[in-house]
């Protein structure tokens, strides 16, 4: 029986278990729960993951929640190439220390940014307020400078010179605030952006990303609004 | 030349990293940095950690942020027994599941009840709104109902039998509350029994040790009334951005 991974590509945490899964030819069984419709609060999926939330995993009777902690899972049972949790105790703990800043961090703010920009238009059918998109703009930048001087500085990938975990949990992070085209006046961060894409395969990468990049998209026109703070 | 952790007891990493290391032996020097003092702002600790938050950990030129980060680092370099962070697969990924989803949590809902209770009337001239500490105290109480559901259940441990570093992380953030006077365990048996089991695990001593500082309010007080007029400004700013 293969593992299967319940997942809405919407969600930035499925995007990583997604192309983790796929680069490395794992074997699983796409699972899909749709987010806009409340598949995640049924009661078969509540059976799967309590804390109805997705992504989650299925091996047999195990279930689990938390990307990294599925991350972590796949990496173990499929022995998976050493540089994406490399074996080396610092550069180890290097990953361990990213994938554990950026849940308050960059994921907090990128999430709280395309909740206000994004979802609560789709969803309520008013505009964002513009008081607290500023916030959320500020929260981001301040965020967003910590990654660079800190997590990237002048190295190809976070950690050392191959992409690792930590790499790809940044990326399907700030992808989702693309709209607000992160990357723009960030030539280092941009470049840092190609060698994952590259990394990943572009194919794939694509692929992951086009049900969010749609949303973007799906935006409402609403004259009088007030423009997006720069990045 | 030993490890050196940079921790202030005050806060919760910083107590799970410092009971780690002492139960398993790991020979450290404690850099002392009270936050109180605004020492995490200085130059020479944005040296050790840049992100200017404890714990943080200096092996020679290496250094580490992160608790997280931290005691899987000492685990690995110290070969701790198997029961922190177990060797079998699936046990494993449970306590990565445990310390993925505490951030925006427990460890986010704890810290807000303290900060709200304990440090607003220490640092702010004027009290929050009464209903601010309510919504506060019913975001964890709804976060305990989780952990009691999902993670707790009806083991002994969060992951088997035995302790891991689950159980250590997640004891140390429910003692903030404590802290401030909102007893989290009464009310819950089953969470009560269990913090005595981790508290026997760690040993009663060390853990009391451990939480002295948190658990001395009339102390804070005392800190809090001799901040210098800048730090106190800074602090207001950040207790204000984080309880927004």
């Amino acid at each position: 029986m293969v593992v299967e991974l319940y997942l809405d590509l919407l969600s930035q945490p499925c995007r990583s278990v997604y192309i983790f899964a796929k680069k490395n030819n794992i074997p699983f069984e796409f699972k899909h729960v749709e987010l806009l419709k409340g598949e995640h609060l049924s009661e078969e999926f509540y059976k799967v993951n309590l804390l109805r939330k997705v992504h989650a995993l299925k091996d047999g009777n195990f279930t689990l929640a938390e990307s990294i902690a599925i991350l972590l899972y796949l990496s173990r049972k499929f022995n998976t190439p050493d540089h994406w949790y490399p074996s080396d105790v610092q550069k180890r703990a290097r990953v361990d220390e990213y994938l554990s800043w950026q849940h308050t961090a960059i994921r907090a703010q990128g999430c709280n940014f395309y909740r206000t920009k994004v979802l609560m238009p789709l969803l309520v059918g008013k505009p964002f307020p513009a008081e607290r998109l500023e916030r959320a703009v500020e929260d981001l930048k301040s965020t967003m400078k910590q990654f660079e001087e800190k997590f990237l500085q002048d190295k190809p990938f976070i950690v050392g010179n191959e992409i690792s975990l930590a790499d790809l949990v940044a990326i399907v992070e700030l992808m989702q605030v693309t709209g607000w085209d992160v990357f723009e006046g960030r030539p280092k961060l941009t470049e840092w952006r190609h060698r994952v894409e590259e990394a990943i395969g572009k194919e794939l990468f694509r692929e992951a990303h086009e049900v969010m990049l749609n949303g973007w998209l799906a935006l409402p026109e609403e004259q009088g609004l007030p423009p997006t703070p720069k990045p | 030349m030993v490890v050196e952790l940079y921790l202030d007891l005050l806060s919760q990493p910083c107590r799970a990293v410092y009971i780690f290391a002492k139960k398993n032996n790991i020979p450290f020097e404690f850099k002392d940095v009270v936050l109180f003092k605004g020492q995490h702002m200085s130059e020479e600790f944005g040296k050790v950690n840049p992100l200017r938050k404890v714990p943080a950990l200096k092996d020679e030129a290496f250094t580490l942020a992160e608790n997280t980060a931290i005691l899987l680092y000492l685990s690995r370099k110290f070969n701790t027994p198997d029961h922190w962070y177990p060797s079998d697969g699936q046990k494993r990924a449970k306590v990565d599941e445990y310390l993925s989803w505490q951030h925006t949590a427990i460890r986010a809902q704890g810290s807000k009840v303290f900060l709200i209770k304990a440090l607003v009337p220490l640092l702010m001239d004027k009290p929050f709104p009464p209903e601010k500490l309510e919504g506060a105290i019913e975001e964890l109480n709804s976060t305990l109902k989780q952990f009691e559901e999902k993670f707790l259940q009806g083991k002994l441990f969060i992951v088997g039998n035995e302790i891991s570093l689950a159980d250590l992380v997640a004891l140390v953030e429910l003692m903030q509350p404590v802290g401030a006077g909102y007893d989290v365990f009464e009310g819950s048996p089953k969470l009560a029994e269990w913090r005595h089991r981790v508290e026997e695990a760690i040993g009663k001593e060390l853990f009391q040790q451990a939480h002295e500082a948190i658990l001395n309010v009339k102390d804070m007080a005392a800190a809090a009334a001799q901040l210098d007029p800048q730090l106190k400004e800074k602090l207001k700013q950040l207790l204000q951005k984080n309880l927004k």
